[in-house]
């Protein structure tokens, strides 16, 4: 449970505004207009309102894909398989046993299932590892018996990769959630894999540093996961990407080895930089077992503004604009389709900060050291985009709690649409001038194709566009009303076609996981493929009636996937 | 009925979303490099004001709405803030870093303010979340003379100069009515502070700000209490996570629970 319960962050935040509600204690709470401080109130409870996310509804990925077939070749989990489980994990909350006990089935759901209950699997074994030597133990064992498993972190991936199709074994993460070792003077955090970001980043912040990876699922996914999957987020613009932070890596391989590249300086020209290939690699190369990590000093002072645009044309001199005038100091740059924001007031019913509906609107943060040189730079921005009509509206954070208000409007569009039903998600990176027309088109296409409306016979709800624009990163989003294979026909391989004739990426910042293996090759000549699947054999060889052991069923049992991807 | 003049004083703190840490001398709390904005009780009377006037819900109409701070340079950021808001005019009254006023200082140069601007109507905050006094709304009032009605969740004109102010007691809630001149304070769930917009700050910079002294209003910064001492609140001792049941049931036993 716990992988999946604190999933609102965000949204709790949006459920306030202005200065209604914020606690003296950190975090903003989700507390009915009122002030914490100095009132005792109860908290409204929002998140308990909205209806917990039934796993049991969701759809399993063998029904949804039929296509996919469990490979006959991997061994059928049995009870002496189990008992070496056990024996190994030892305590009894690191091992959650759906095989010899039939009452499990509920506590097992939430690792079945994904984040936006899209994708599930018929996993029976949740293994809670707590150290390197238990994931190497359960490796090698599964490795010898050929047992297939998913790695698993805070499950808030976006394609699923985090849970199993058929009966994989879970190795969740979370029981290794150590901060290991912090360096003040250098800035290098050393963490176990399963530490949340959120943890890590409030341990930073005590000590004047900040995580470089900031992201809408920071309360529930971990240091691993977004080192697996890569993760981009809210700041790369200004931190850059996990490629440049990372310092070193500890892995367990598919046989069990342990990979100690768990450097903890920035330099080592010592050969190939091998720990570069766990970054990404979603679970198929090792598990990642501790991650050591560059931290830059924390911002002393913040800006967020907020911008209601004309035009996509607009909201890309915006960028050039803010560009110009903060240099350094700009930290992010989002932009959000009115679509997207309508969607967020809908599931929040919060007020919208600007007083008019715009097509655009774009999030600018600075972050510096000095608040003074800060707020000079960035009224001279502002003076500037209003004065040149660039920007129609806009508003200023007056306060910390005005600027996570305002982020939510950002970071909340993800989980509002989870709210709403199914969502089609397309994570994208297209040259900048023609981002937005990917959104225009394929809602022009499913409004053709008569799947767009108002009324429940539609089951499109909305086509919406949002994203890292700072990064040339767009998140194409459908809306639905449920999941329907008339939707993903239409969708599918039509945006991945799309993005190939601009030489764009069919996977920005979440990964190919189950939604994207097969379309590799959109973004991935035959030769870059083929590299790939020999990297893959050497972490984890395939000979004779070995079974390739990491990545699963969407990497290892469909024929189609083996021709064309990372095997 | 008369226009409304009203007068609102504002007061620039600690950001209410950062955690005030106490300083080392253990005589207050640590304020240098920490955020600051306006008091949040402040920022709702400055609200009710400008809405006063747009929703035109009293009938004289709204005349002037002036802020006032005293504190140090960086208090007109606030009050440019308010005006940014709706406010009309600001004045800023420099009072050094550290050299805090007291809530009867406060009052007493509010109440020359008030006779200075003619000021029939004046909309506080019922506390700052820095010292946390609620004082300064009462002592003006008195001063002044004028009803006072606290604690405000809505405000309501009616003819003659009459004024309903409801306020949340417990278990339900109470309606005062007074007549203008009165001084009101304000509490949560008056109203909700709006975003400035972009256009509102450009010319909320052009907007007149009086920059004044104590001298001015012949007050002198005179202190009557002494802080003797601040400290943290307790620790929490936090809770203590086991294993299993069997961890559980040890702990129980432990602690001589079972
Ligand atoms: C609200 C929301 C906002 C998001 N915003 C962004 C964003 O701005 N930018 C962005 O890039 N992504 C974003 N994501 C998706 C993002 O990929 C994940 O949130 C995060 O990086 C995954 O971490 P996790 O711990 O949840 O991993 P999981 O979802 O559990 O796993 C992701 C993949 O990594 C593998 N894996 C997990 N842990 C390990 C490990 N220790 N070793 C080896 N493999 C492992 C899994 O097998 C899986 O393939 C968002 C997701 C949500 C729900």
């Amino acid at each position: 449970m716990a992988s999946r319960c604190t999933r609102a962050p965000a949204l709790a935040r949006l459920a306030t505004r202005g200065p209604t509600a914020a606690t003296r204690l950190g975090r903003v709470q989700p507390l009915p207009r009122s002030h914490a401080r100095c009132l005792s109130t109860t908290r409204s409870g929002w998140l308990h309102q909205t209806a917990p996310r039934q796993a049991a509804q969701v759809k399993f990925s063998s029904e949804t894909y039929p296509e996919l077939k469990r490979d006959s070749r991997y061994s059928q989990l049995r009870q002496e398989h189990v008992a070496y489980f056990k024996g190994v994990l030892g305590s009894e909350s690191a091992i959650i046993d759906g095989v010899t006990n039939d009452n499990a089935a509920d506590d097992i759901e939430p690792f079945n299932a994904d984040w936006m209950r899209k994708y599930r699997g018929h996993c029976k074994l949740v293994l809670k590892p707590g150290s390197t030597a238990e994931v190497s133990s359960i490796l090698s064992y599964c490795n010898k018996h050929g047992l297939a498993v998913v790695p698993q972190g805070g499950n808030t991936g976006l394609v699923g990769g985090s849970v199993p199709v058929f009966d994989e074994i879970v190795i969740n993460m979370s029981r290794m959630s150590q901060i290991i070792e912090f360096d003040q003077v250098s800035g290098t955090l050393v963490a176990e894999a399963g530490c949340i970001l959120e943890v890590a980043d409030q341990f930073l912040a005590s000590k004047g540093y900040i995580f470089p990876l900031d992201l809408g699922a920071k309360g529930s996914c971990q240091i691993g996961g977004n080192l697996s999957t890569n993760a981009g987020g809210l700041r790369l613009l200004r931190y850059g990407s996990l490629h440049g932070t990372v310092l070193g890596i500890e892995a367990v391989l598919p046989d069990g080895t342990v990979v100690d590249d768990l450097g903890k300086l920035r330099k080592n020209n010592t050969g190939y930089d091998l720990k570069q290939l766990f970054i990404g690699a979603e679970g198929t190369l090792g598990i990642i077992t501790k991650v050591s990590i560059q931290c830059p000093q924390r911002p002393k002072a913040q800006n967020v503004a907020f911008f209601g645009i004309e035009s996509y044309e607009k909201a890309q001199q915006a960028f050039r604009e803010a560009k110009g005038h903060l240099s350094e100091i700009l930290s992010a740059f989002e932009l959000m389709d009115g679509g997207s924001q309508e969607l967020v007031r809908s599931v929040t019913k919060n007020k919208k900060p600007l007083e008019g509906d715009y097509p655009f609107y774009c999030l600018v943060e600075t972050s510096g050291s000095n608040a003074e040189h800060d707020s000079e730079k960035l009224s001279a921005f502002l003076e500037d985009v209003m004065e040149k009509g660039i920007v129609a509206d806009g508003t200023l954070a007056e306060n910390e709690t005005q600027i996570k208000a305002l982020w939510a409007w950002r970071e909340g569009i993800t989980e509002s649409l989870g709210h709403l039903g199914g969502t089609y998600k397309y994570d994208v990176s297209i040259p900048l001038a023609e981002m937005y027309q990917l959104v225009e088109d394929t809602r022009a296409r499913v409004d053709a194709a008569g799947l767009l409306g108002e009324t429940d016979e539609h089951p499109v709800r909305a086509v919406v566009g949002y994203g890292h624009m700072g990064d040339s990163n767009l998140h194409l989003n459908i809306s639905t009303r449920r999941f329907d294979k008339r939707v993903e026909q239409c969708l599918e391989p039509f945006v991945y076609e799309w993005i190939q004739e601009r030489q764009g990426s069919i996977s920005a910042e979440h990964g190919l996981g189950l939604q994207k293996k097969k379309y590799i090759h959109y973004s991935r000549s035959e030769t870059m493929v083929q590299l790939m699947r020999s990297v893959k054999s050497s972490f984890d060889p395939v000979s004779g009636h070995q079974l390739s052991l990491l990545h699963r069923y969407p990497y290892t049992s469909c024929a189609e996937v083996m021709i064309t991807g990372i095997h | 009925m008369s226009a409304l003049r009203i007068l609102v004083p504002v007061k620039r703190v600690i950001d209410y979303a950062v955690k005030p840490r106490v300083n080392k001398a253990q005589t207050g709390v640590e304020t240098a490099g920490v955020k600051h904005s306006m008091n949040p009780f402040d920022e709702l009377s400055v609200e009710e004001s400008v809405r006063i006037r747009e929703k035109k819900s009293a009938p004289g109409g709204v005349e002037d709405i002036t802020v006032i701070s005293a504190g140090p340079t960086k208090a007109q950021d606030i009050l440019r803030t308010a005006m940014a808001m709706g406010a009309d005019r600001a004045i800023h009254v420099e009072v050094k870093e550290g050299e805090d006023l007291e809530p009867l200082s406060v009052a007493k140069l509010l109440k020359v303010a008030a006779e200075q601007h003619k000021s029939n109507l004046v909309i506080l905050g019922k506390q700052s979340i820095d010292d946390d006094a609620n004082q300064t709304g009462q002592m003006l009032a008195g001063l002044l003379g004028w009803p006072q009605a606290t604690q405000a969740s809505k405000v309501e004109f009616g003819e003659n100069d009459s004024v309903s102010v409801t306020r949340e007691v417990d278990g339900g809630s109470e309606t005062l009515r007074a007549k203008l001149p009165m001084v009101i304070t304000t509490d949560l769930r008056l109203n909700e502070p709006r975003y400035a917009s972009l256009p509102n700050i450009m010319k909320a910079k052009k907007k007149p700000m009086e920059k004044k002294t104590l001298a001015d209003f012949g007050i002198t910064a005179e202190r009557r209490l002494k802080v003797v001492k601040v400290t943290e609140p307790p620790v929490r001792q936090g809770g203590g996570k086991v294993e299993d049941v069997d961890g559980l049931v040890s702990k129980l036993k432990e602690l001589g629970a079972i």
